[in-house]
């Protein structure tokens, strides 16, 4: 108190810095927060421009763009992205194919076993990616089926369709019944009212399901490192590099994608705007 | 408008011995232990505006579904003109339905919409143009085509999903409470244009509604519904002048309703009072009945063939009229008086009324 009393400059400016500190608490809170985020996507993008020295890319040496414009520059690693993008493309189609009709017999039907589809369906969301790959093996091992590129495409399709249900579930839930029952009272019989109506409105739950299922299988490792047999995709090519030393190309190939994936968000987020004030 | 042009795609209707254009025959609905409908037979003939009529929750909606297509009936049939419809889809049948919420696709523009319906009966493109624009024409939507559901006010999507419904033309119509998310002021106007279009496309409109002015200003029937059953069906002047049911008396306004027994003489004696002449045919002598009056048939002075005396309790002014509670012997009478009367609070008055504006019914046992 006396102290605060020998310096009145002090006394007035304090309170002042702590409103603005109180002000802008959750600013500067977020700010922190996606700083953490953002820091070891940042220190992946910086270091694709590296010039290690020797074959490990953890010290930074000097910038280059050599890596850049030859990002398939490593042996093994073209292949194992074509392995990655084929098994995501062909794993998100069939799991969002699946996926959509099930969360539309979920929503819409009341049928024997809907209670514990329910809760089956979230089961791969819960279980630990280890017990899951462990057991997929198990089984795959069990019936004699060699793993490779199909064990993988059906592992990640396992997994994706409860992220899928989920998404395209929650849009068929705020979904008016009464739009289907006005195309059949209009003439449109059960296909063309869900050509017409039904999947338009609900397409970007099933974009955003087909987004995320795409994007989970891109990035798995644990239940793909079970189930892979001599197939290598991109994180176990990552993986298997880590221990003989990690390429600068790996970084370049992750800021792609991590490109390509931010692109993808902010024209879905366009679009929807777009859409709403069209 | 209609205009020679366009009068082809909107026959007038001719009151021909056609076979109604809707029939329902012992149509009784069941939702696991609730009776929503109960053996309801009825018949609405070509080209009217039919009203159903009833408080919420007796059953018009599921009724309006059935005959639409999207509920099944649990038992009976449905015929639409000499059509068993019964067990159709509702894009087999004749019909089309404006819904309450409208549900107007929100992914299609206004043109889009009204074409859905043609478009999927495989019209040509020229003609689904010149139909959709004609018919957006008479709901009074002219350059409205390109815009979105949601950039509408209520009324204006009110009228799109009319105009999507009648480009189709179907035999019959079904709206149901198509106005309830209007204003006051609004819904009266669009009662009034509804009429007018109904008028002018001479397709049978069935309109659901719990609103009793809404339905005496617009139709030609209503069948007033309670507990899944139709009370009593008739015109509106009928209906409110010679209601069969109590239900049906207090649904449809204010009534004053009297105890009394039939005489020998063919009159009512009224409980508490003496006897009052009716122009109506009633019970066999001795049944219970209860007389009603409708409060703006009553006079209060002593010049009609029924009479009854009285004290003012209550007065009040309701604007179009004033408003009078008399206590009586027989009970306490409201009467609605055009002018505003002499009488005051305390005065002791004789209230009348004439045999015609009487009606019976029968007491519930
Ligand atoms: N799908 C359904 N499942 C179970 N009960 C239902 C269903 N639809 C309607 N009911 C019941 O059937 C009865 C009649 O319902 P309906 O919707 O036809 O009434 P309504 O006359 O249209 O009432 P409102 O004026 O409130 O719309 C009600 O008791 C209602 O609870
Ligand atoms: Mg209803």
């Amino acid at each position: 108190m006396t102290s605060y009393a020998a310096t009145p400059a002090r006394v007035r400016s304090l309170p002042r810095a702590w409103a603005f500190v109180r002000r802008h608490l959750l600013t500067v809170y977020a700010a922190l927060a996606l700083l953490y985020l953002m820091l070891p996507i940042g220190v992946v993008v910086l270091f694709s421009f590296n010039d290690p020295v020797g074959r490990f890319n953890y010290t930074w040496e000097g910038f280059t763009l050599d890596h850049w414009l030859n990002p398939f520059g490593v042996p093994g690693i073209q292949e194992s992205i074509t392995t990655s993008l084929e098994i995501a493309a062909l794993a998100s189609l069939t799991a969002t194919t699946l996926g959509t009709l099930i969360a539309l017999a979920l929503v819409r039907y009341a049928f024997r076993g809907r209670g514990a589809t329910n809760i089956f369906i979230f089961l791969p969301m819960t279980t630990p990616e280890v017990v899951l790959g462990a057991s997929l093996l198990t089984l795959f091992l069990n019936l004699g089926v060699s793993t490779g590129f199909w064990t993988i495409f059906i592992a990640h399709v396992m997994f994706n369709i409860s992220f899928v249900v989920v998404t395209v579930r929650a849009r068929i839930v705020g979904f008016d019944r009464h739009l289907e029952e006005a195309a059949m009272d209009l003439g449109a019989n059960e296909w063309t009212t869900f050509w017409r109506v039904t999947l338009p409105l609900i397409a970007p739950g099933i974009v955003a399901g087909a987004l995320i299922a795409f994007a989970l299988s891109v990035d798995d490792f644990v239940i793909t490192n079970f189930n892979a047999g001599a197939t290598v995709t991109f994180p176990l090519y990552v993986w298997g590099a880590a221990r003989i030393g990690v390429p600068p190309q790996v970084n370049v190939i992750g800021t792609a994608i991590f490109a390509v994936a931010v692109i993808l968000m902010l024209a879905n987020v366009l679009l929807q705007r777009r859409k709403e004030h069209a | 408008m209609i205009t020679a042009e366009n009068a082809a795609h909107f026959p007038r209707v001719s009151k021909s011995p056609e076979p109604p254009d809707v029939r329902l025959q012992g149509v009784t609905k069941r939702f696991e232990d609730v009776l929503a409908v109960d053996e309801l037979t009825l018949e609405i003939p070509r080209g009217s505006f039919f009203a159903l009529l009833g408080p919420s929750g007796c059953g018009k909606t599921t009724t309006l579904r059935m005959i639409g297509g999207f509920e099944d009936p649990s038992e009976g049939r449905i015929l639409l003109g000499d059509h068993d419809v019964t067990g159709l889809p509702s894009y087999k049948r004749d019909v089309n339905t404006v819904f309450q919420s409208y549900a107007l696709f929100p992914h299609l523009d206004v043109f889009e919409n009204v074409a859905f319906g043609l478009k999927r009966r495989k019209v040509a493109k020229a003609e689904i143009a010149k139909r959709a624009r004609e018919m957006l024409a008479i709901v009074g939507l002219e350059g409205m085509d390109r815009r979105k559901p949601r950039q509408l006010s209520g009324g204006q999507q009110q009228r799109v999903a009319l105009a999507r419904a009648l480009v189709n033309h179907p035999r019959v119509l079904l709206l149901d409470e198509p106005l309830g998310a209007l204003d006051l002021k609004l819904r009266k106007q669009m009662q009034l244009e509804l009429k007018r279009i109904q008028h002018e496309v001479g397709i049978t409109f069935v309109h659901v509604t719990h609103d009793q002015e809404e339905a005496m200003t617009m139709a030609d029937s209503i069948a007033v519904m309670s507990r899944g059953r139709i009370e009593q069906l008739g015109g509106p002047t009928e209906l409110y002048e010679r209601p069969r049911t109590a239900f049906v008396a207090g649904f449809l306004g204010v009534s004053n309703l009297l105890g009394g027994t039939v005489t020998t003489s063919g009159a009512v004696r009224v409980d508490g009072t003496g006897e009052i002449r009716v122009d109506a045919p009633l019970p066999p002598a001795g049944t219970r009945v209860q007389v009603g009056v409708r409060p703006e048939k009553l006079r209060l002075d002593d010049s009609a063939a029924n009479s009854v005396s009285g004290t003012v309790v209550e007065r009040a002014y309701i604007g179009v009229a004033t408003q009078y509670v008399v206590d009586t012997p027989a009970g306490r009478l409201t009467v609605f008086v055009q002018s505003s009367g002499t009488a005051a609070e305390g005065d002791a008055v004789r209230v009348s009324w004439d045999p015609e504006s009487t009606f019976v019914l029968e007491e519930a046992s």
